[in-house]
């Protein structure tokens, strides 16, 4: 079982980052938490469909969990078409969270849990204006 | 035919307003047809000052990449050419995710094997009629859900004129990006709408940015003057930008508006005003050299 936590850090000893698609880095481990590898996030600024790339991405790394803070609907079907396991977590360093998912701990998403973020905002509509 | 957007950045600030009073102030001139085309196609309201009958109405699609997986190779170009990480490859196969697809067809071109074909998504609809006072109206509407709203208004500007209107006016969307842009492009002068305050004026200057780049002449309408402090003439003349008209902060206008009755059933005067700043635009559309 190989895992990927998002982070902002890239130190699996600092809390992880709750963003999928568009954390700066991914931790990958292996189940004896012996090997951290530090991966830049190559869907960071994607113009679209970050949470697509990244599951792309994290599976040609073979990867088969990911610990995150939220899906969102098109990142959920991509894990799901993947069969990736998609383990939700709150707070915690990604040490301490592939722990609780070895240890049946942290939940799984059962479903998308975040609406679709189309981009990193600039889409027009300010919207003062709107009811 | 004329063509005159009005925009604003700024959400709120009275675009739909201006719109339909220009609107209608053009079109009590009786040998003026005049058409007005809503593409704030998020949130398109100016049907609910024009009440018009929508006669005629038309499918958006957007062609969306259907993958035949018999003949797919799974060799990843498709998701590799695309932008918007709408296909991607799992376990060898293609999968399509059709909200992030912009229908631009690289995928389909791009396919070794011919694998895909493209089917139409439909994302929403145009539609168009004669509304009150004669005005010739339409307007798209993106559906619930959907986020790409420029192919919408990208239709709706194209839809053929079977109205043959001399003027068009153009409500645009809020915002500064592609959809404004998508709206205001190829027009012939451009009216900002805003109010004074800061974030009138913030986003009237991000509107202004981009009228510039595309090389629109503008003119401004102040709204809502004595609402704040915002220096919004001070822009305007630094600039060089001119402030056409300017519409008091009034109570009676914003009850009005509120019922659904328009600036022009409310204060009949503002049909002369409208008429003379068409005449001004006019003419400086006549006296300028290019853009």
């Amino acid at each position: 079982m190989k895992y990927a936590i998002s982070s902002s850090t890239g130190n699996p000893d600092t809390e992880f980052s709750a963003r999928f698609g568009r954390c700066t880095y991914f931790l990958i481990v292996d189940e004896g938490l012996d090997n951290w590898e530090k991966i830049s996030n190559p869907a960071q600024n994607a113009q679209g469909g970050a949470g697509t790339q990244v599951v792309q991405y994290l599976a040609e790394q073979g990867v088969d969990a990911v610990i995150s803070g939220r899906y969102g609907p098109n990142a959920y079907d991509a894990l799901d078409a993947a069969g990736m396991k998609a383990y939700l977590a709150d707070s915690g360093t990604p040490r301490q969270l592939v722990n609780q998912a070895q240890s049946g701990s942290l939940r799984l998403a059962a479903g998308p849990t975040g609406e679709a973020m189309h981009g990193q905002g600039g889409r027009g509509g300010r919207g003062g204006g709107r009811q | 035919m004329r063509r005159i957007a009005v925009a604003s950045g700024k959400g709120g600030t009275g675009k739909t307003t201006v719109a339909v009073a220009l609107a209608e102030s053009l079109s009590q001139d009786s040998e003026q047809i005049v058409l007005i085309s809503d593409c704030d196609v998020e949130a398109p309201n100016v049907h609910l000052y024009l009440d018009p009958d929508f006669e005629q109405s038309k499918a958006v699609h957007v062609l969306i990449p259907q993958v035949d997986e018999d003949i797919c190779t799974g060799c990843g170009i498709c998701s590799e050419v695309c932008q918007y990480n709408a296909i991607i490859l799992l376990k060898d196969r293609a999968m399509v995710f059709p909200s992030l697809c912009h229908g631009c067809g690289s995928c389909t071109l791009n396919c070794p094997e011919n694998a895909i074909r493209e089917i139409p998504n439909q994302i929403g609809i145009l539609e168009r009629g004669i509304g009150n006072g004669n005005i010739y109206l339409r307007h798209g509407l993106l559906n619930p859900g959907e986020p790409l709203t420029v192919p919408v208004i990208a239709a709706l500007r194209k839809w053929n004129d079977e109205f043959s209107a001399r003027i068009e006016i153009i409500d645009s969307p809020p915002g500064a990006s592609c959809p404004v842009v998508e709206a205001i492009r190829r027009v012939d002068f451009l009216l900002l709408v805003t109010e004074p305050t800061p974030f009138g004026l913030h986003d009237l200057k991000q509107a202004h940015q981009v009228a510039n780049e595309l090389g629109i002449r503008t003119g401004v309408i102040i709204n809502r003057d004595g609402l704040g402090e915002a220096d919004i003439q001070g822009y305007c003349l630094d600039n060089h930008i001119p402030v056409l008209m300017t519409i008091p902060l009034d109570r009676n206008i914003g009850a009005g508006l509120a019922r659904g009755d328009t600036l022009l059933e409310i204060y009949p005067e503002y049909g002369d005003k409208f008429r003379a700043l068409y005449e001004k635009v006019d003419q400086m559309l006549e006296e300028a050299v290019g853009p």
